[in-house]
């Protein structure tokens, strides 16, 4: 792909956006897949001349090597490690309020309800108190503040975990056509009901423990942000 | 020095505010005199050690105890300082009422500071109607 001539060595012709348009990615990645190689049989049958050679003999289709090599080839160490899901900052219990720092809700106020299997934060505003709904966040993109929603002995269901986030499958198509049904915009699709239902059900303990402490809910509302003179590292949360 | 316009010196009695080091932001009183550089302060009153501290990292207050013997012992200071309440008249200083609330507000937590800034807006409101009602009155008389 040198669509962008070398200038200088590491300088391109053409802006990284500009090589990227001419490379055309934007039309999306091919996924024609492979035929599958022919299976070749590791034995073929031969015939042999001889009386005593019992006609045919199998014989492997590849011959082994009539050489070793020399020298021992070292093969790469295989890692045992696997990755482990981030230990939660002692900071972080449930009820915490937590400012959001980065994705489309941050800046926003919002109560940690618990930590999923993958390491990430579930979140919710509450919904119905400042819009941001039932949410995974990282745990690196998030202040922790002292205040903390006293959320007593209530439970998140166990139903909302990692899987309840993931994104339903569509049937492959082209964006173009998806988009474009018969001509005009397709209508947008209705929020599950199921899902809203959930984001009430989650919401409901959450909200009744904000509105007991008086401007908590105005708290929650209102959006983070540092005005002059005010440095984070300097700052309580 | 009857045409001096200095208010504060260097001398013994003076009660002087830290700058620096591990008693700084508290008060302590100038025991004796040292050099243009240094004084031997003492704050048995308020946690500071009997030690010798630079000016430079320290800084005179308008008060100052009466008649205090030059190089007085901690008791004597003690003794004078508790007589004359010292710390009280600190305390009821603007400028120690202005520190602290400067230490209470660098204390707050995301919250505390929403809630003050919450307060500050009901204190407004109040305070610009009540000021709208007089100038009506102000401009047509």
């Amino acid at each position: 792909m040198a669509r962008s001539r070398q200038l200088a060595p590491g300088v391109g012709r053409f802006s990284r956006s500009q090589a990227a348009s001419r490379r055309g990615l934007y039309k999306g990645l091919k996924k024609s897949d492979k035929p599958a190689p022919a299976e070749t049989p590791a034995f073929k049958e031969v015939t042999v001349g001889g009386d005593k050679n019992s006609g045919t003999r199998l014989v492997p289709t590849s011959k082994a090597p009539r050489f070793y090599p020399a020298e021992d080839v070292r093969q790469p160490k295989k890692s045992r490690k696997s990755p482990k899901p981030a230990k939660l900052r002692p900071t972080i219990v449930p009820g915490t309020v937590l400012i959001l720092l980065a994705g489309r809700f941050r800046g926003k106020r919002v109560v940690f309800l618990k930590q999923l299997d993958s390491g990430l934060l579930l979140v919710t505003g509450p919904y119905k108190i400042n819009g941001v709904p039932l949410r995974r966040v990282n745990q690196a993109y998030v202040i922790a503040t002292s205040t903390k929603v006293d959320l007593g002995e209530s439970k998140v269901d166990a139903k909302i975990n990692d899987a309840y986030f993931a994104k339903p499958t569509t049937k492959s198509s082209s964006a173009e056509a998806e988009f474009f049904e018969e001509g005009k915009p397709k209508a947008k699709e209705a929020f599950p009901e199921a899902k809203s239902a959930d984001q009430k059900e989650v919401d409901k303990a959450v909200i009744a423990a904000v509105q007991k402490q008086e401007n908590l809910a105005k708290y929650l509302k209102a959006t983070f942000g540092l005005s002059k003179g005010q440095f984070p590292h300097q700052m309580v949360f | 020095m009857t045409d001096s316009t200095f208010k504060r010196f260097v001398e013994v009695g003076r009660v002087v505010l830290l700058k620096s080091g591990p008693s700084a932001g508290k008060i302590a009183i100038i025991a004796e005199i040292i050099d243009h550089n240094r004084a031997i302060i003492d704050g048995p009153t308020t946690g500071v050690p009997r030690q010798s501290f630079p000016y430079r990292h320290l800084t005179l207050t308008p008060i100052a105890l009466t008649k205090l013997p030059r190089g007085a012992g901690s008791g004597v200071i003690r003794k004078q300082a508790e007589k004359e309440g010292l710390v009280a008249k600190w305390e009821s200083s603007t400028w120690a009422k202005k520190r602290a609330a400067m230490e209470k507000r660098r204390s707050l937590n995301d919250f505390g500071r929403f809630s003050v800034m919450v307060a500050k807006k009901q204190r407004r409101d109040v305070v610009r109607k009540t000021l709208g009602q007089g100038r009506i009155e102000d401009v047509w008389i």
